[in-house]
């Protein structure tokens, strides 16, 4: 097995008649967090939507440990180990922060039918409002309820889409310390679309970035500053 | 009698029709908020669950047949719910004005199937002696079988809303219907939870079939009475909220009894079109506006 979580082998996707990604080869490492970037409507957000089986793909297919799940369905790519923080966050409104913690649970392996203490530790503000509604919630309050319940279904793969957009900077840091944590504590692979490079280049290991709904470059975030490659792919 | 006389037994005989429009109605509105379809065929689950009553009391004749006939029709009318569900409305997911046109064309192939199996006059289930009678509270004569219906009705809808609020189903019903896309990705089957949405609303209208059955003969056009006042509650209730769908239902019910302390049945009915149309006009979200359809109980 190579050392790919994730590999997407001529990848095509897009809405209607108009096609968003075209060709798209690219592979994640495990245990690795890669920054997705580039501008808007290049095709990042499809691309995770396609990974997530949100969207078909119109071609080529994925790999998911080694598994090939692109026929899969969403709720079956879930239950495979992968799981998304979607831009907007998309909590549940009329559901309170602990039931939306427990729809997490939906996509575990195990069974388990409690929330893991881990994810009150990593964000402590979720367990003084575990019976408020999700609707109620601030941008980040939601943001990290979104994390949570993310996290709450044992993910392999973990996918964001712009987490800090309109979050203040000290919940950004929490996310960030968080997201570092289920990194390098638990081993978790995971791809984050964000447009604040600053953020990206702390967080991931490796970038990728977009152009035209294609991947137009991709390196080390050690041995490139965000500002070189920013300046290279146009963002 | 003049009519001050008559208001109290209506009153009760307005609840025991409100529980039966909301039975009936109940199914709908959880399809319908859940699924945006429009099931045109469900009146027949009321149908099928009065006929469903009679084979029961056939097999099971005593006093308590009627009792062993609830849970044989919600499981008869659950069950052909779930192959409708998986044959039709599945296939068609994201087609409404398609499901509506096979849904009433199964409508009237179920029609038709039980005038050609049961005989077109209809076929009488004859309540045991103990629901035939009836009693006198504070001075208003209560039929046996009318407080059956809303007894029933109670323990019917706080089924549903402890199903809602207190197990995982619920929950996942909950979350599909707030965020459909949202839900999927958290590793809930959507499609597992339509299908257990819509055998519930299915075989709670058999339930409502079979005390229906109670009443009046059950025909092959038995549940045609009862669907169109079920719409009216679910449009009028909000499209899918569970509470405005109740408080619909008894507007409706009570509203109908009473205008036939003054005029006869048709006119009532029609007076009800009215006051939908009028409620309408003055509240378009209904008694409860559904919010990215919410499922509150």
């Amino acid at each position: 097995m190579s050392g790919d979580l994730l590999s997407l082998d001529g990848v095509s996707s897009g809405y209607g008649q108009s096609r968003i990604l075209w060709d798209v080869d690219f592979a994640l490492p495990r245990g690795k967090a890669t920054a997705l970037i580039g501008r808007n409507g290049v095709g990042k957000t499809t691309l995770l939507s396609t990974i997530m089986g949100l969207r078909p793909a119109l071609t080529g297919r994925i790999l998911f440990d080694g598994k090939d799940i692109t026929r899969l369905s969403t709720h079956q790519r879930a239950r495979a180990g992968i799981a998304i923080v979607p831009q907007g966050r998309h909590v549940f409104p009329f559901l309170t922060v602990e039931e939306n913690l427990l729809s997490g649970l939906a996509a575990r392996r195990d069974g388990k039918k409690a929330i893991p203490d881990f994810i009150f530790d990593l964000f402590p503000k979720l367990a003084q409002i575990r019976h408020r509604k999700g609707g109620l919630l601030s941008g980040g309050e939601q943001q990290q309820l979104a994390i949570g319940r993310a996290l709450a279904g044992d993910p392999r793969l973990l996918l964001l889409d712009e987490p800090t957009e309109g979050i203040q900077p000290n919940v950004v840091a929490q996310i960030e310390a968080a997201l570092r944590h289920v990194r390098t504590e638990m081993g978790m692979t995971i791809l984050v679309v964000e447009q604040y490079l600053d953020f990206a280049w702390r967080l991931a290991d490796l970038y990728s970035a977009m152009q035209g709904g294609r991947i137009v470059r991709q390196g080390d975030t050690s041995s490139e500053t965000a500002d070189a490659v920013a300046h290279l792919v146009h963002i | 009698m003049d009519s001050a006389a008559l208001l109290l037994p209506q009153l009760f005989n307005g609840l025991s029709v409100a529980s039966l429009y909301l039975l009936a109605a109940v199914g709908l509105a959880l399809s319908f908020g859940l699924m945006r379809v429009i099931n045109m065929a469900h009146g027949e689950m009321l149908m099928l669950g009065g006929y469903l009553a009679w084979l029961t009391l056939m097999v099971v004749p005593g006093g308590f047949g009627i009792i062993a006939a609830l849970p044989v029709a919600f499981l008869g009318t659950a069950a052909i719910g779930a192959l409708v569900h998986m044959g039709l409305i599945r296939r068609l997911a994201d087609r409404p004005l398609d499901t509506l046109l096979a849904t009433w064309g199964l409508s009237l192939i179920l029609q038709q199937a039980a005038r050609d199996l049961f005989g077109p006059i209809g076929v009488e289930v004859r309540a045991p002696d103990w629901l035939s009678g009836s009693f006198t509270l504070a001075g208003v004569v209560i039929p046996s079988a009318r407080l059956l219906i809303i007894v029933m009705t109670i323990l019917v809808l706080g089924g549903i809303a402890a199903l809602l609020d207190r197990t995982r189903v619920g929950l996942d019903i909950r979350a599909v219907n707030q965020d459909r896309m949202m839900a999927s990705a958290t590793g809930i089957n959507v499609r597992a939870v339509e299908l257990i949405v819509f055998c519930v609303g299915s075989g709670v209208a058999g339930v409502a079939g079979v005390l229906l059955a109670l009443l009046g003969p059950v025909t092959p056009n038995a549940g045609q009475v009862y669907i169109v006042p079920a719409f009216l509650v679910v449009v009028m209730g909000g499209l899918g909220s569970l509470t405005g769908t109740s408080v619909a239902a008894l507007i409706l019910g009570l509203f109908t009894a009473l205008a036939q302390i003054f005029v006869d049945v048709s006119i009532a009915q029609m007076l009800m079109l009215v006051l939908v149309i009028l409620f309408l006009q003055v509240r378009p979200q209904g008694v409860v506006a559904v919010r990215s359809r919410a499922l509150d109980v």
